[in-house]
């Protein structure tokens, strides 16, 4: 039980949860962008792979449960610690010249903030497909491919066919990555798991994993743009 | 050179600080930082007003003593350097310097540009020793310890406990200066004993003073004086989580 | 007053041993209803409020810093020395024992030595245990040099920084008897009285320095561990707050003060760059291993940069005067040697108060590398604060006030003529004679508080019997009083002049009349100047701001009046001994190669004063030392 209230109460403990949540989610991340980078192989994967996702509730569920928590407890610790590290600077500097800090490490919450924000939509837009946020007057729940499978192609080619949902893709992606960049280093810091000798590694790992997944995740976007003028026909069949 | 200072002014912890501009007139390169204060100091002196309070004794960037944000940076950022080394060379003529005290909730004001550092002195208490009296310890070279981890005990202890690097931190956290001692402690064979209730009473009576929590944004280490590296805290994060798991 | 040492019967070497035995002791039991008051947090009075907490006793530590941490002791670079022969090269107790009696020009109390000796293997034994990180060998094993006076290595270090790392190892051995509620800690708060109550040392009146209030603590005893008056000479190595208030104070209700013109000038600091000047930085004796001191031959050559002076022109003086130690002759007389080239109109640098410490041929010898791994934080910091790249061009050294050998009088067991007050550190007189060897402060300082005051201090309780003291005892009250009125009467003043420019004034006096070398004449005329100076002082200090609050003017202006009262006392000295020995040089007693001159018939002795009031010349009272092991020699290091 100490334990417990070691971890949920010290400052300490709550980076833990901070660090061992991100972490979990970098995982998640990566492999959310292994199964949307099938898009790319065509629609016959692509709809094989939601259908498979949508067909075996007793995976996805716990996936989805066990993300919400982890969400949700990175959410909590990290409003939590910044509550606790604004309160340790009552009065702030006239003049402020932060040093060494990166831009990504001193607007993690910012970054984070608006990610969250980003989910919320993203969750809307394409899982729970709320017909009035995807800006294309299409319903994406009654969309189906031959075989009668959901057709997760076409509803992304549309989704993305609209440059403003696009772009804003893009820019959420961007502040993940931002967030990512410093996210992924840190962990291994709060974790204890860094040492002078990988420290280098680890840093530099982040920023250039974090590159990756940004090229990764704006490609799906930017191909579903292009395709899209071709998509008239298949869409409507 | 002639020299404009906006100086944090604050009679004692009840009252609100401001700031005063005062004109620092032939300022020689030659000064530390520290004398240009006490000339400015003279002159304020010699005009029956009140000089600027600030503390330093050793002037030589060992006792800890002298803390001063200087246009924004603690210690003026210059590498490996506390406010007493930094000399005028490193200044324009016509420049404005802003100079502030320490700012955090653990640190209150005492005067001017005086902070209350003793939360520090109380992280101390809490865990910062090997627990052995005077007398009966056993020949010094009974206890070998590798080159290596001496040498990385030593690089962590050397720590002046000014505050720098909770001045420096977004955060304001302490997690620098706290894992500076246990690292040094907890690498020793002597410290190891106990090196699970040192992480964990350090830690707590650091969260009790009001200090923030990491997030490894590495200000710290950049101000630091004596240049400790931001690996002792990964050491400290390792030392405190082995310690919680054990149920302690 | 009569001096009585109490230095115990028997041979020199079972001395401790016998007397420890002899001591009487106090009942674990019985140790917490003593009350002990330790002034001071640096290695001495640290160790000592460490130790006796530890012991049982209740203690009560005060410091005029933020915090105990920032002592000045934290400043050692350099090492302590310890007799363990770890490296197997001959040393021994005797040996060092004897290189300090020896180093001390044979002005020093051979028990006390004997003894600092004995406990030094213990302190490094306790420092290891205390997580202290001294510097290693690939084995495992503790690694040892060499350092000034000594033919062994003997000298544990911690990098440049053994003086902070035994200092924090002291601290953290406070601070662990604070958190357990055995010391209580008065940080920022600063010793202005010491209170006797029938004779007894029983408590002391303090200011808080953030409040500015004036209290009392009561105490069974008092103890002293507030460090040297290097700073009497305003410029010196020591730390700005360094002052001789406490033992001044102390001096002034009974406890005489011991050989105070023993004063050591240390040959390797940064020169002094101009009037602003607030302290001077100094650089580790180490440099000189590999660094050759030199000065041109010529006037004409010294305002010319180093570079173009050729190799024939310059006077390598420490090899050509000493060849046998060269450039590693002991302080005091590489000092004087550097004195005497500056006098001689062949200084270099702003003022020509400096000499060249080359290491030009060093870096062609060993490469730049080499250098760099040895000193490299040592040239960091000389380029910190003058601005230039020592591996380009030499640097510029000056000997500046180090440490005061001199101090409050003691006995065997570190009482002073106060009863019930002791006297440990660098503040009292007893181990270093007329000079301290390098790495031997820290020894002693840490000897005092953690091996020899635990001991002694319970002979007292259990032998003097005094009642338990109060605060609210008359002499508390009266204390206090005076200290109120002193205060006063210092802000009340209003007149033109700071105190830093009195302490500024005052120094440069008695750096010029009292400082390496000395004459009469000189002397005379200091002694002259120091009362006028005092009087100015009452007349026309400016001390700015009130007393009820932080005030550093007001602080600093009571530390300035008992600096100028002690200087006279320091030259007073100075002119009664005449005789050159250690850091006590009296230009008229020197042999004709220009080397001091002992005068053993008329001054093996220990000078201490006895105050006598305001305005009364000091009363002089003689200890003779008796040498029963050592045979008296003239110091020859070359």
């Amino acid at each position: 039980m100490k334990v417990i209230t070691n971890i949920f109460g010290s400052s300490l403990g709550k980076k833990y949860l901070m660090a061992s949540t991100g972490g979990l989610m970098v995982l998640f991340v990566l492999g959310h962008l292994a199964g949307n980078l099938q898009i790319f192989l065509g629609r016959e994967e692509i709809n094989r792979y939601g259908h498979f996702l949508q067909t075996n509730l007793e995976i996805i569920w716990p996936a989805r449960i066990l993300l919400l928590t982890v969400l949700g407890l990175h959410v909590w610790s990290a409003i939590k610690l910044s509550a606790e590290n604004k309160a340790a600077r009552p009065v702030a500097y006239a003049k402020w010249n932060p040093t060494a800090a990166s831009y990504a490490s001193r607007t993690m919450l910012m970054s984070g903030l608006i990610v969250f924000a980003f989910i919320a939509y993203h969750l809307m837009h394409y899982t729970f497909m709320v017909k009035g946020v995807n800006l294309t007057g299409t319903d994406f729940a009654v969309l189906t491919d031959p075989e009668g499978r959901h057709d997760i192609y076409t509803m992304m080619i549309k989704g993305f066919s609209n440059p403003a949902v696009s772009l804003f893709y893009i820019v959420a992606i961007g502040l993940l990555c931002l967030h990512l960049s410093h996210g992924m280093s840190a962990m291994f810091q709060s974790l204890g798991w860094k040492s002078p000798a990988y420290r280098p590694v680890l840093d530099r790992g982040a920023k250039i994993v974090a590159s990756l997944i940004f090229l990764g995740y704006a490609s799906i976007p930017v191909k579903c743009y292009l395709l899209a003028p071709g998509l008239t026909g298949a869409c409507c069949k | 050179m002639n020299l404009t200072l906006k100086v944090w002014r604050q009679t004692n912890s009840k009252t609100p600080g401001h700031f005063e501009t005062y004109q620092a007139k032939e300022v020689l390169k030659d000064m530390s930082f520290l004398e240009m204060l006490d000339v400015v100091n003279e002159e304020i002196i010699g005009q029956r007003r009140e000089p600027i309070a600030f503390d330093s004794d050793c002037r030589e960037g060992i006792c800890g003593s002298c803390s001063l944000v200087i246009n924004g940076i603690p210690h003026g950022g210059h590498k490996a350097t506390a406010a007493c080394q930094l000399h005028m060379r490193h200044f324009q003529d016509g420049q404005t310097i802003t100079i502030e005290p320490w700012r955090a909730q653990a640190f209150p004001p005492v005067k001017d540009l005086i902070v209350d550092r003793s939360a520090f002195d109380r992280i101390i208490q809490a865990g910062g020793f090997v627990s052995v009296n005077t007398g009966g310890t056993p020949d010094a070279n009974a206890i070998p310890v590798p080159k290596e981890i001496s040498d990385l005990a030593m690089d962590a202890a050397q720590c002046i406990g000014c505050g720098a690097c909770v001045a420096a931190c977004k955060n304001a956290s302490a997690m620098l200066f706290v894992a500076a001692k246990v690292s040094h402690l907890n690498l020793l064979p002597q410290g190891a004993a106990e090196k699970d209730r040192r992480a964990l009473n350090m830690v707590t009576q650091m969260d009790a003073e009001g200090f923030g929590a990491c997030t490894v944004t590495g200000s710290c280490e950049a101000v630091c004086p004596k240049e400790i590296s931001l690996s002792f805290i990964s050491k400290l994060n390792r030392d405190y989580g082995v310690a919680i798991l054990k149920g302690k | 007053m009569i001096l009585d040492s109490k230095i115990p019967s028997g041979p020199l070497a079972q001395k401790w041993e016998n007397h420890k035995f002899d001591l009487k002791l106090v009942n674990p039991a019985n140790k917490r209803k003593f009350d002990v008051l330790v002034v001071g947090s640096g290695l001495a009075g640290a160790s000592a409020a460490a130790s006796l907490a530890e012991l049982g006793y209740k203690v009560k530590c005060f410091c005029f810093q933020d915090s105990p941490r920032r002592a000045h002791s934290i400043a050692a670079q350099g090492g302590i020395n310890a007799a363990k022969n770890y490296p197997n090269d001959g040393d021994s107790v005797h040996r060092l024992f004897y290189d300090t009696i020896k180093g001390g020009d044979f002005r020093a109390r051979e028990a006390n030595v004997h003894r600092l000796a004995q406990v030094s293997v213990n302190i490094i034994d306790q420092c290891v245990a205390q997580g202290v990180p001294f510097a290693r060998e690939y084995g495992g094993l503790l690694d040892n040099r060499s350092f000034g006076g000594a033919q062994v290595s003997r000298t544990f270090y911690a990098r440049g920084q053994t003086g902070q790392q035994l200092l924090l190892g002291a601290y953290q051995a406070l601070s662990r008897q604070i958190g357990l509620g055995n010391v209580q800690m008065f940080a920022r708060t600063e010793m202005l009285d010491v209170v006797l109550i029938d004779g007894h040392a029983k408590g002391i009146v303090v200011r808080d320095l953030t409040t500015g209030e004036i209290s009392s603590h009561a105490g069974d005893a008092v103890v002293l561990a507030s460090g040297g008056y290097g700073n009497v000479f305003f410029l010196s190595t020591n730390a700005k707050g360094c002052n001789v208030t406490a033992t001044w104070r102390a001096y002034k209700k009974g406890a005489a003060f011991a050989n105070p013109c023993y004063t050591q000038i240390h040959p390797t600091c940064i020169p002094v760059s101009g009037d602003h000047q607030s302290k001077l930085t100094l650089m580790s004796e180490s440099l000189r291993n590999d660094g050759r001191v030199w000065v041109p031959k010529r006037k004409e050559d010294a305002g010319k940069p180093a570079a173009s002076i050729a190799e024939g022109d310059r006077d390598y003086f420490l090899e050509r005067k000493y060849p046998s130690f060269g450039n590693l002759a002991p302080r005091d007389i590489s000092s004087r040697a550097a004195k005497e080239a500056c006098d001689a109109g062949l200084g270099v640098g702003p003022g020509g108060l400096g000499v060249y410490l080359d290491f030009a041929e060093s870096i062609k010898r060993l490469g730049e590398d080499k250098i760099r791994g040895r000193y490299g934080n040592l040239f960091d910091m000389y380029e910190r604060i003058t601005g230039d790249n020592a591996y380009q061009q030499p640097m510029r050294i000056f000997p500046a006030v180090h440490y005061t050998m001199g101090g409050t009088w003691v006995d065997y067991n570190l009482m002073s003529t106060i009863p019930g007050m002791f006297v440990i550190g660098e503040a009292n007189f007893s181990d270093h004679g007329a000079n301290r060897l390098g790495a031997s402060a820290l020894m002693q300082g840490l000897a005092d508080g953690y091996f020899v005051l635990p001991y002694t201090i319970g002979n007292y309780f259990a032998t003097s019997k005094q009642a338990k003291p109060v605060t609210s005892h008359s002499e508390f009250k009266k204390a206090e009083e005076g200290i109120r009125v002193l205060t006063t009467k210092l802000l009340a003043i209003k007149g033109k002049k700071t105190p830093l420019a009195f302490h500024r004034e005052l120094g440069r006096l008695v750096w010029d009349k009292c400082g390496m070398a000395r004459d009469a004449s000189g002397l005379k005329e200091a002694l002259k100047r120091i009362p006028e100076l005092r009087e100015e002082f009452w007349a026309t200090v400016n001390v700015s701001g009130e007393s009820g609050g932080l005030n550093q003017s007001l602080e600093y202006a009571g530390r300035v009046a008992d600096f100028i009262e002690f200087a006279e006392l320091l030259c007073t000295d100075a002119l009664n001994r005449n005789e050159s020995c250690g850091g006590h040089f009296r230009t008229e007693y020197q042999t004709p190669d220009g080397e001091a001159q002992r005068n053993d018939e008329d001054y093996s002795h220990v000078a201490a004063w006895e105050y006598k009031g305001p305005n009364q010349a000091p009363e002089l009272h003689k200890e003779a030392l008796v040498y029963e092991e050592v045979h008296m020699s003239t110091r020859s290091y070359k």
